[in-house]
């Protein structure tokens, strides 16, 4: 099954309270997917600086004194540890130096995403569970998306929780099995894209980065998605400043938006959606299969494509 | 009147009082509030009860009807009324997919839209809805009659069998076997007769298109060997 959680804030005074929002529509769906919980919340830095989410399995090991040995690697960040995951914070300018640089100093560290504003928190474990150690209701933020997981195309792992994030800023969650990954993972091996796990959602993730890094944007990326990827999805994908929804074009894996004029949010079913503020005046309506909508902060109009 | 608030009792505390309902007793109003969403609420009726839920249902509701009238004020999530076999349900607002699926008996109305499969595998069942529905509806419907106000989606009545399909609105696409057929006095009467138990005003059974099976597809012939 899977669950899956969006939330688009159009209202600026809502933000303080997205990590509670998003974290109260995940934990309702928690028997849709009990392996594995996470989160993607977009909160943009100060200017100038990006983040980095990095994970570790040993985070007493890897964490301790990393400040101080990126320093003395020539990058000052600032490092805020978040129970598995630390948040580092660096100039734009120093993202590619600093994936090399973990990579030397912390070689069991993995990256979870990084970028202007996304932060990326995930484990294996209930979402009640994940979203606690991780602080996640405390957070505030423009929009984010959260999976609760029941694997099939691959391990209960870290790793293999959603969201995936595979570029700058992107995240994708998927509901569902696609049947053409292992091709395309090879496609997109020689494009020059790098993949952590077997999983089918992290080809997903590739392929529109891949898409956008040819200058699609995201709306044109998940139009692409329609012919290229084979099997089930409902996907919610985040960009810095996007939201986007695709359903394939049967349509099995469930899927429920509402909007107000505070918000667009996304749930696997209603249920996710009843303590949203105002919802009983919402636009509820069950997003088209093949359909691609999409959300952005630098038109906050709502645009559905077809 | 038994009232179950959902968000203090548990649903099967409520689905246990519908099925303990004697038979003829004379207390058979209940009224359901806060459903927030619930799955199989008001599941496995099989008296003639009167069922009112406040707010909108997920997954199953009303599913396996035998004889109770079930009055969803609000919108409902997949499945709804699946394999009823007699009695009524109405949906005030939407349904999701699979509407009415494999539905025996029984009317089931939707005044808002319903997604996709609508009426899927239909054996008896009659459905009304008032807005339009998604792809691949009546897929292998058996019997039982599909009315639709408005439009219908992709692939409407594939591998149909005898099921009737009216729809007044467009339709996007048939699917296979389906065809458009004539619209004769007899079902003329019949659409008459749902439109009005549906609630339907002001809308005439001429305004329909008939929908059926070509009956190409249900028995094997070997011209049709690539179609199998």
């Amino acid at each position: 099954m899977c669950g899956i959680v969006g939330l688009f804030l159009k209202d600026k005074g809502l933000e303080p309270e997205l990590g509670a929002l998003l974290s109260d529509m995940l934990i309702t769906l928690t028997d849709r997917g009990p392996d594995s919980g996470g989160i993607a919340i977009y909160r943009a830095s100060s200017p100038g600086q990006a983040k980095v989410t990095i994970q570790s399995a040993d985070p007493g090991r890897d964490f301790t004194g990393l400040e101080a040995d990126l320093a003395a690697q020539g990058i000052r960040a600032l490092v805020t540890v978040k129970d598995t995951h630390a948040v580092i914070e660096v100039e734009i300018a120093k993202i590619s130096e600093i994936r090399l640089t973990l990579g030397a100093i912390r070689p069991d560290v993995r990256i979870m995403g990084s970028g202007q504003s996304i932060e990326i928190f995930k484990e294996t474990g209930l979402p009640k569970d994940v979203v606690a150690r991780f602080g996640i209701r405390a957070m505030s933020g423009s929009h984010g998306i959260g999976h609760t997981r029941m694997a099939t195309e691959s391990a209960v792992t870290t790793l293999g929780a959603h969201p995936f994030s595979t570029g700058a800023d992107q995240c994708l969650v998927h509901n569902g099995s696609l049947s053409n990954h292992n091709n395309l993972r090879r496609e997109l091996v020689r494009e020059g894209m790098t993949f952590e796990t077997q999983n089918d959602s992290e080809v997903a993730a590739a392929y529109l980065t891949a898409e956008m890094a040819k200058g699609k944007d995201l709306g044109e990326a998940l139009t692409g998605a329609l012919d290229d990827l084979d099997g089930f999805f409902t996907f919610v994908v985040g960009t810095k400043t996007g939201f986007g929804v695709l359903r394939d074009p049967i349509a099995c894996k469930p899927a429920v938006m509402a909007e107000t004029d505070q918000y667009v949010a996304f749930g696997s079913e209603y249920r996710a959606l009843v303590d949203l503020p105002g919802i009983a005046r919402a636009r509820v309506w069950e997003p088209e299969p093949a359909t691609v909508y999409f959300w952005d902060h630098k038109n906050v109009a709502a645009r559905a494509r077809v | 009147m038994p009232v179950f608030d959902l968000s203090q009792t548990p649903l099967r505390a409520l689905n246990s009082a519908l099925h303990g309902i004697e038979h003829g007793a004379n207390d058979t109003l209940f009224e359901i509030t806060n459903p927030r969403g619930s799955h199989a609420v008001a599941v496995g009726i099989d008296r003639p009860v009167n069922v009112e839920v406040h707010g909108s249902v997920g997954y199953y509701c009303a599913g396996m009807n035998d004889g109770g009238t079930v009055t969803i004020h609000g919108s409902a999530g997949p499945g709804i009324a699946e394999n009823m076999m007699s009695g009524t349900v109405i949906v005030e607002g939407d349904a999701s997919q699979y509407a009415g699926a494999t539905g025996r008996g029984g009317l089931l109305v939707i005044k808002g839209n319903a997604a996709s499969r609508c009426g899927i595998s239909m054996k008896g069942i009659d459905i009304v809805v008032h807005g339009s529905i998604g792809h691949m509806s009546a897929f292998m419907g058996q019997s039982g009659h599909l009315v639709v106000l408005g439009d219908a989606g992709d692939a409407l009545g594939d591998s149909l069998y005898e099921a009737k399909l009216f729809v007044r609105g467009q339709v996007k696409s048939l699917g296979a076997d389906c065809i458009e057929k004539a619209m004769r006095l007899e079902h003329l009467e019949a659409l008459a007769v749902l439109l009005e138990k549906a609630g339907v005003i002001g809308v005439k059974p001429d305004e329909f298109k008939r929908y059926g099976s070509a009956r190409k597809l249900y028995n094997f012939h070997i011209d049709n060997a690539e179609a199998y």
